[in-house]
């Protein structure tokens, strides 16, 4: 679906995203590198687990999120090197509740509070 | 007859509020957007274990609005169709220090004798809070869960209120800053900025910190002074935290909050990267796992304080039907300020009892 305007001149570089290998020009905006390589879904919501790709491609959007060294990162600002190692946000769990587990005697505690 | 409400924060659009319910006519004046606004920049907790250890009738004026919070929700909710996101599931604080968490544990004990013993708050040690918040970290020593606490989100809290106020037929007007005010027994006009005037038979006072200057002129002493606070918000994560606690707290969309800074430095509401390091450092020593986390914003606002923190409920000496209302803890109060205050602003027989929170202590 995307394809670069000029043809690639630079030095091609092999970076890694969630665990599959990529090559792309050196300096290219990740975020660039994998919509070219036809990757479109980066990330899911942390609240909502509903899908993300790039919007802005310009640093403003932040919906193109990806993770380097555990930090979260935007994909559209950080240029591809060679060996660079991308995780892809872990997807949350929504079908579960945060674990609920208040002390014993809460409830009664509650009851008290409504009365 | 119009009651006139100067400040249109959750303080005095709460009481706007309950005075619409109860058919009243208000005429609500909120000042300008350069203003100072604690309703615009607070942690958003409806908070009860720790507060009024030294004045149980605060502990008792705090738990309860907090019981009336979930109807006052559902009555926004069922007016505006906003979900203002309470949850009331209880609070905790952690402790890296254990004497400050022994001091804490005898302010509880000794509050929960002058309230009559019903005062539901748990001790726990390092491991059975690890049950109940599995991230701590290791330089969490324990903690103390109440039942009685809870959040909310408060900038939804205040576009409901402004929208119910609405709703029901309540004149808002903003940008609308007070600059004089002529009183009279049940006649009071009040001098806008652009050179308006507003009249009403009632008056009420919550300008937050704008009170101090307009309060004399209803014959109030109104002494609020500016406390500082920083707070800071983290990028949204996947949901972890079911409580909240007075300094971290997970809002309802995601971002973990973590606050909040205190500082005598008048009105100065900038924030510091000292104080914004501080902040950080002592959310990752209760969650180690923030640490690589990004920050996205962090904003500092001013707390509306007394001389001793505690409310103020004054019924003017000099003009009947002049009220003036202040408080540090804006939220946690809005239920009461929504459900029980109008009765004491309209000087009807079911007033709540608020003979200790009156200015005469100053």
């Amino acid at each position: 679906m995307f394809t670069p305007l000029e043809t690639a001149s630079g030095r091609q570089v092999t970076f890694n995203f969630d665990g599959r290998e990529f090559t792309a020009q050196e300096g290219t905006p990740l975020a660039a590198a994998l919509l070219g390589a036809g990757v479109s879904e980066f990330r899911s919501t942390p609240v909502s687990a509903s899908p993300r790709g790039p919007f802005c491609m310009m640093g403003a959007c932040f919906d193109c999120l990806v993770q380097i060294d555990d930090v979260t990162v935007q994909a559209c600002m950080t240029p591809v090197r060679d060996g660079l190692v991308v995780k892809r946000i872990p997807r949350p769990d929504v079908s579960a509740e945060p674990h609920d587990s208040a002390p014993q005697g809460s409830e009664n505690s509650r009851e008290a509070l409504r009365a | 007859m119009t009651t006139l409400i100067i400040g249109g924060g959750v303080v005095g659009l709460s009481i706007a509020f309950g005075l619409l319910q109860q058919g009243k006519s208000v005429l609500v004046l909120d000042g300008g957007d350069g203003d100072f606004r604690a309703s615009r920049g607070n942690f958003g907790l409806v908070w009860i274990q720790g507060k009024g250890v030294d004045c149980p009738s605060y502990s008792n004026w705090s738990r309860r609005s907090a019981g009336l919070w979930p109807g006052y929700a559902e009555d926004l909710k069922k007016l505006t169709g906003i979900d203002i996101s309470l949850s009331q599931k209880g609070g905790v604080d952690y402790f890296t220090d254990e004497t400050e968490l022994k001091d804490r544990i005898a302010a509880l004990e000794s509050l929960k004798q002058a309230v009559g013993g019903d005062y539901p708050f748990e001790v726990l040690d390092h491991s059975g809070l690890k049950k109940l918040v599995p991230e701590i970290g290791p330089k969490v020593i324990g903690g103390l869960y109440s039942p009685m606490d809870g959040h909310v989100n408060p900038l939804l809290l205040l576009q409901a209120l402004s929208s119910a106020v609405r709703r029901l037929g309540g004149d808002l007007r903003t940008g609308a800053q007070v600059v004089g005010i002529e009183a009279a027994d049940r006649a009071f006009s009040v001098r806008l900025a652009n050179g308006d005037r507003a009249e009403g038979e009632a008056i009420v006072l919550a300008a937050g910190l704008g009170a101090s200057e307009l309060g004399p002129e209803l014959g109030f002493k109104a002494p609020v002074r500016a406390q500082q606070g920083q707070v800071l918000i983290t990028e949204r994560l996947p949901f972890f935290l079911n409580y909240p606690s007075g300094t971290l707290r997970q809002v309802n969309e995601g971002g973990v909050q973590i606050g909040a800074s205190k500082a005598e430095i008048g009105a100065d509401d900038r924030e510091d990267l000292g104080t914004i390091a501080k902040l950080a450092r002592h959310a990752v020593d209760v969650f180690p796992h923030l640490a690589p986390v990004n920050l996205v914003r962090s904003w500092a606002a001013l707390r509306v304080m007394s001389p001793d923190g505690l409310p103020i409920y004054q019924r003017s000496t000099k003009y009947e039907g002049a009220r003036f209302v202040t408080c540090h803890s804006g939220i946690t109060l809005a239920a009461a300020h929504a459900r029980l205050l109008p009765d004491w602003v309209v000087g009807s027989n079911q007033v709540p009892d608020l003979s200790d929170f009156s200015e005469a202590r100053f």
